[in-house]
């Protein structure tokens, strides 16, 4: 026993030397997906074109939020290709020309571009200028060509401009001057030369050109001014007649500007409805002689008969959701309607002009994790019978999409998971005896072929086939995505919460969908309009004595942008999904404080400060507040205000002094501030060490037997603030107007532990903090590379206990408390580095005891996650290592930072408009699960000393059964042998 | 102690004079740390922290400037507060701005006087210390036009000044003329759990320092050297000789045990023989016995 226990950290110590040797963390081809996966999104759908051309695959292509242009399969709804547009690349508008090209309007209507359907390859691109800022309208009519030139109209900057289909060549454009007119539609109507920008100018002045198409001369400029003003929406009725309402939202105007004549038509909306309830707004939609508009309670369908005589065909309190009109055959248009009741919705398709007849009446069960019908998208194709069939495309609350045919969901796509507000990790249920266990291999056969296959893998036998086969069953080997807890704890759930407000579990095997639930909290309605979800925190996680309880998650939301709306606490059920309690707060919520104090049932203590400063103790209950009372003066917190430049330190101070007596509401006191001078300096990042990473050694042991001991604090914040001329874009300022500044305050006391800058340096900075250093990556201006500086910071007050003696005797101070309130003696060291790339997210891998030698895992421009060893960015090293600096690990010096394209942990694949890295740790000490999100998502296994406590997954225990096999036959032969031989002795 | 001063600033002069003649001369805003005792206070006991990285270049400079460079006095207040009480002034710093020729100005030549405690401070003091409450201070943000935008407030537990009298220790954290934080605490260790303490003498002695930011050291470039290298062709580097045991350490270890289990196994060997011996003796006895019979 005293021989295993003391090989086996021998035998560790061998293999941690051993990887180290091979920082190189790399993947064979043939194991790309066992422990990864990926996931695409494309994000909510924001508009949708359907491309059914007689021949070639039916699709659709789509524009999203995550600003995503997507071709999708509409039989399956997979992804044919795909484009993300940066950031500040916003779509405005999507449209098809000629059948075959996709015409994209972005960037606030200043890049139109054209993309190839079949393939997604952009054919071209043209920059359109304007005079001024303005909405940005596109429109590609069917049958309007100058010279055999199929021609997009597009209204953006203030200009109309006529560009070819063909090229993308401007062919005219034409100027609106006018300071305040502001155009709402670009009208065609079709088989006229003739194009109508109607807009209002002013608050009460609607404005109506008439351009030849042929030219852009301009033909006819109208106008007409209404005294009480227009709310700024229309609805299109009909190609010479637009709705809008008044500037109350009680009147509505039909306009019709019928051969260059405007002329209004007045209808009180309380002429029509008895009981409209509040100002109503009009409803965006195309739908010839129909428009809808929204009040309070309900919905109205009007319709327009001729003269601006109105008609209330539907009214309906009902959530409804109308699409724009498709033209179906001559002079006939089809509109789809969607309708919510109870759990199902009721979808119909009728034809402009009579409302009462559908043309298709389904009703569908629909989930009701999946909220409203937020958007309709109605295709036709012909039936085998030659009726008409149709086919609508729905967006939902919750960001998904959903293809409806024949009265069912033929396809659906979970795209809210694109646009990821927060991860956190759960485990996975304990295996009992009731539950059973998927059974690997079925028999002992099965095992001996499978093991055999991988034989003749390892020993290069293997056929095509065979590697084939080898592959399926890695990939399919059921282990991997069990719903219980595994041993190495490699199993678990990942609970993320969407922008939409929805939760998801994923299983870490397989990234499945365990689970998903739309919060109530984040349901949109009559006191929360616009409810936003924020964070996500483990609220009880179960261990030791609580262990029949199933942990949860809190969700922390609030109804609106501003921080003191009232904020919702929902709690969340991780093993089933279930929302176990909600709670509307009265207070806001500004900051949220998991302390590091658990009840009994392993409930975690949050403090909740609002916008008032107060502090509010989550659970509300006894046993909380008393836990909270006994550690009253050791809790501190900082707060950063970062548009005026100012960090606070506070503490709590007393009881509530309110009205209402409130346990569990506390006063705050500022303890510190620290005030960045507004001229100098603008706080662009900060960044804190993980709650719950985990520190194995405060010690560490230098070369030449020096012991150095890190300055571990939970308390350090790490804050960037850069010139306030060099906040912008990275080159728009000199080196020497710009500078960086790196400080690292303790944030109980306040004091700056280090402050250092880097002149001729620009943000944006990323940084990432761990055990006792911060490494962030910036702009250096002079160098005009990009650059990564490390900070460690060491302990100094405990420098001195490296006398074994004091050690042996007890005479060291490295079990007394640790006061902040001491005069920090630390000592920095840092150094910087190039780094090639530009980066999107830094993160560092963490492991379950912090023995695992640290990588950082780094989102590069090209939405790929690369792991570097923290090894190389030590600020120790230098040009020429001594030996035992060497024998330490120490990397001789670089300027910069080595691209190992090994090393990329992503290997082939792309996570498209990278956000986020969270790593989790797993119990087996060696690894660490990431979890790179974005408008995909990446999921996979790190070991960054490689597994030297496991054997690897593919190990062929065959191999090793047989060799056993084979020496004791072999000990047997020869003890025969020999035997036989001594006889044969003997004898003689 | 001015003329200490004075004669300090001489020989810095003349020891710096080489510097001013030739070489490299930045015309950067450098910064570096300038630390002042209190008149009448002990100098400091400990080591300050001091930026040694740029330090010739960075005095060169200041030099240079010092004859074009303008001079004004300045003073600003530090107060204080006994928990959550009000603020009230508690004594006052005092300091020379320096204007350098580019337009930037800093302080130096900081001093701090500080106000006995009154009576009624006293007891407030004392309060405090009894009930483990904070001593908070604050200084202006900008030094020109206190209060600036707005103060800086540091706090500290009462009970972590009490000493022989009471020891308080400012490191005030300087940019241009704005003060962007301070640290202020106890010179020493402030050890917990705190225990009540009250100090003997009712007067304070301080420390203050005064810091500016530190600059980065800049990315080693090797760019050239690594050409150069190049160029240079034919020199192949020779790998450092490494010691018997650094290069046949796997060989000698495997050798070591085999050798030691041999001794081992030796050393068994002749107590079996040994015992075999014994017994054959035993054997031996009775029948030597026998014959002597």
């Amino acid at each position: 026993m005293a021989i295993r226990s003391f090989f086996v950290p021998f035998l560790l110590f061998a293999l941690c030397f051993y990887s180290s040797l091979t920082p190189v963390l790399s993947l064979y081809e043939d194991q790309v997906g066992l422990m990864d996966w990926h996931q695409q999104y494309i994000g909510k759908v924001k508009q949708a074109v359907f491309s059914t051309q007689k021949t070639g695959r039916r699709r659709v292509i789509v524009s999203t939020e995550e600003n995503v242009i997507a071709s999708l399969d509409l039989r399956h709804g997979e992804i044919f290709w795909r484009h993300l547009l940066g950031s500040d690349d916003v779509i405005d508008g999507i449209d098809i020309g000629l059948g075959k090209y996709v015409i994209t309007l972005s960037s606030g209507g200043s890049v139109l571009r054209s993309w190839n359907i079949p393939d997604g390859q952009m054919v071209w691109e043209s920059f359109l200028q304007g005079p001024k800022h303005s909405k940005s309208l596109l429109l590609v009519p069917t049958n309007l060509k100058i010279e055999k030139d199929n021609v997009i109209v597009v209204f953006s900057n203030g200009r109309l401009h006529a560009v070819s289909c063909i090229d993308g060549e401007v062919l005219w454009n034409k100027d609106f001057e006018a300071e305040s007119f502001e155009a709402q539609q670009v009208i065609q109507p079709p088989g006229s030369d003739l194009i109508y920008v109607i807009g209002f100018a002013a608050s009460s002045q609607f404005e109506m050109y008439q351009i030849n198409a042929r030219n852009g001369e301009l033909l006819k400029h109208e106008r007409a001014t209404f005294s009480s003003g227009f709310l700024r929406e229309v609805s299109l009725v009909s190609s010479e007649t637009v709705v809008a309402l008044d500037s109350t939202g009680s009147i509505l105007l039909t306009i019709s500007f019928q051969n260059g004549e405007i002329s209004f038509q007045q209808t009180p909306i309380s002429n029509l409805v008895e009981d409209p309830s509040g100002p109503a707004a009009i409803l965006p939609s195309s739908v010839p002689g129909i428009f809808a508009i929204k009040t309070n309670a309900f919905t109205i369908f009007i319709r327009v008969i001729g003269e601006g005589k109105l008609e209330v065909v539907e009214k309906t309190n009902h959530e409804t959701t109308v699409s724009n009109a498709l033209p179906i055959s001559e002079g006939q248009q089809a509109f789809a309607l969607v309708q919510h009741a109870g759990s199902e919705i009721h979808l119909a398709v009728k034809i402009s002009h009579d409302w009462d007849g559908n043309l298709l009446k389904e009703s569908i069960k629909m989930d009701q994790q999946r909220g409203l019908v937020h958007k309709v998208f109605i295709n036709n194709y012909i039936r085998t019978d030659k009726s008409h069939g149709f086919r609508v495309l729905i967006v939902m609350e919750d960001h998904s999409l959903l293809l409806l045919q024949q009265g069912a969901i033929v396809w659906s796509r979970e795209d809210g998971l694109a646009s990821i507000i927060d991860v956190t990790a759960s485990g996975l249920p304990v295996e009992r005896d009731g539950v059973s266990v998927a059974k690997v291999e079925h028999n002992l056969f099965e095992w001996l072929k499978g093991h055999m296959l991988k034989l003749k893998g390892t020993l290069m036998l293997a056929s095509p086939q065979d590697v084939a086969a080898i592959q399926s069953m890695r990939l399919k080997s059921s282990e991997k995505s069990k719903m219980t807890r595994d041993h190495n704890g490699f199993r678990k759930l990942l609970v993320v919460l969407t922008r939409a407000g929805k939760l998801f579990a994923l299983h870490t095997g397989d990234g499945r969908i365990v689970w998903s639930h739309f919060l109530q909290s984040l349901h949109k309605s009559g006191t929360c309009q616009s409810p936003i979800g924020l964070n996500l925190y483990q609220w009880q996680v179960p261990h030791h004595h609580a262990m029949d309880e199933n942990p949860s998650v809190l969700v922390i939301s609030r109804c609106g942008p501003c921080s003191d709306a009232p904020a919702v606490l929902s709690f969340v059920d991780t093993y089933t999904g279930k929302e176990l309690n909600s709670l509307s707060l009265v207070h806001g919520v500004v900051q949220v404080i998991p302390l590091p104090y658990t009840d009994s049932t392993e409930q975690r203590l949050h403090l909740l400060i609002d916008s008032d400063k107060h502090a509010h103790l989550y659970p509300t209950t006894s046993e909380a507040l008393r836990i909270f009372k006994r550690e009253f003066s050791n809790i501190y917190w900082y707060s950063v205000e970062d548009h005026n430049g100012i960090i606070k330190g506070h503490a709590l101070k007393c009881k509530c002094t309110g009205e209402v007596a409130d346990e569990f509401c506390f006063d705050t006191r500022d303890l510190w501030s620290v005030v960045f001078p507004s001229e100098s300096e603008k706080i662009i990042a900060t960044v804190t060490r993980k709650l719950n990473e985990v520190v194995h050694t405060q010690a560490k042991v230098v070369a030449d037997q020096d012991v150095m001991y890190k300055y571990i604090s939970r308390n350090l914040l790490f804050v960037a603030t850069v010139a306030p001329k060099g906040s912008g874009e990275i080159g728009s300022v000199t080196p020497e107007e710009s500078w960086l500044v790196a400080y690292l305050i303790d944030t109980v006391t306040g004091r700056i532990l280090h402050r250092v800058t880097h002149h001729g340096a620009q943000g944006p900075v990323h940084a990432v903090f761990s055990e006792n250093w911060v490494v962030y990556h910036y702009f250096n201006l002079r160098a005009h590379r990009y650059e990564m500086s490390v900070i460690e910071i060491y302990d100094q007050s405990r420098a001195d206990n490296k006398d074994v003696w004091k050690l042996v005797l007890g005479k060291h101070n490295l079990t007394s408390p640790i006061s902040l309130f001491s005069r920090p003696e630390v000592i920095t060291k840092s150094q910087s580095y190039f780094f090639t790339h530009s980066v999107k997210a830094i993160a560092v891998t963490s492991t379950a005891k912090g023995i695992t030698s640290k990588q950082l895992l780094i989102g590069t421009i090209g939405d790929q996650v690369l792991a570097l060893d923290k090894r190389f960015l030590d600020p120790r090293r230098s040009v020429n290592p001594t030996q035992a600096e060497k024998e330490e690990g120490i990397i001789p010096l670089t300027d910069s930072l080595p691209i190992i394209p090994q090393s990329y942990v992503t290997h082939a694949l792309r996570v498209e408009g990278l956000r986020g890295i969270v790593t989790v740790p797993a119990k087996l000490e060696s690894t660490t699960l990431v979890f790179a999100h974005g408008v995909d998502l990446f999921f996979t296994q790190l070991a960054p000393s490689k597994t030297y406590d496991s054997l690897t997954e593919d190990f062929s225990y065959a191999l090793l059964l047989l060799t056993i096999v084979a020496l004791v036959a072999a000990i047997f032969v020869t003890w025969r042998l020999s035997e036989r031989k001594e006889l044969q002795d003997k004898w003689r | 102690m001015d003329t200490i001063k004075v004669v300090a600033a001489i020989i810095l002069t003349i020891y710096l004079f080489p510097f001013l003649s030739f070489g490299f001369q930045s015309d950067e805003l450098l910064v570096d740390d300038e630390e002042f005792g209190l008149e009448g206070a002990p100098q400091p006991r400990f080591p300050e922290p001091t930026s040694t990285r740029s330090a010739p270049v960075t005095t060169a400079t200041r030099k240079r400037h010092s004859d074009l460079d303008s001079d004004s006095k300045i003073e600003f207040s530090l107060d204080h507060a006994f928990g959550d009480s009000d603020f009230s002034p508690a004594g006052t710093f005092s300091a020379r701005i320096k204007t350098w020729s580019h337009g930037g100005q800093t302080l130096t030549k900081l001093r701090f006087s500080r106000n006995n405690f009154t009576n009624e401070e006293q007891k407030k003091f004392k309060n405090l210390l009894e009930s483990d409450d904070f001593y908070r201070i604050r200084l202006p943000s900008n030094v020109l036009s206190p209060p600036g935008r707005d103060f800086i407030i540091s706090s500290v537990k009462a009970r972590c000044l009490p000493r022989e009298g009471l020891d308080e220790h400012f490191v005030i954290h300087m940019e241009g003329v704005n003060v962007l934080a301070v640290n202020y605490g106890s010179p020493g260790s402030c050890s917990y759990p705190r225990n009540l303490k009250l100090p003997v003498k009712w007067s304070f002695s301080s420390y203050t320092v005064l810091k500016n930011s530190e600059q980065a050291p800049r990315a080693p470039i090797f760019t050239e050297e690594i050409l150069g290298g190049e160029n240079g062709g034919g020199e192949v580097v020779q790998p450092p000789e490494r010691s018997f045991w650094a290069k046949y350490w796997m060989y000698l270890i495997p050798l070591g045990l085999i050798i030691m289990n041999a001794i081992t196994q030796a050393m068994n060997m002749p107590e079996e023989q040994a015992t075999g011996q014994v017994a054959g003796t035993v054997q031996r006895g009775p029948s030597s016995a026998a014959r002597r019979r």
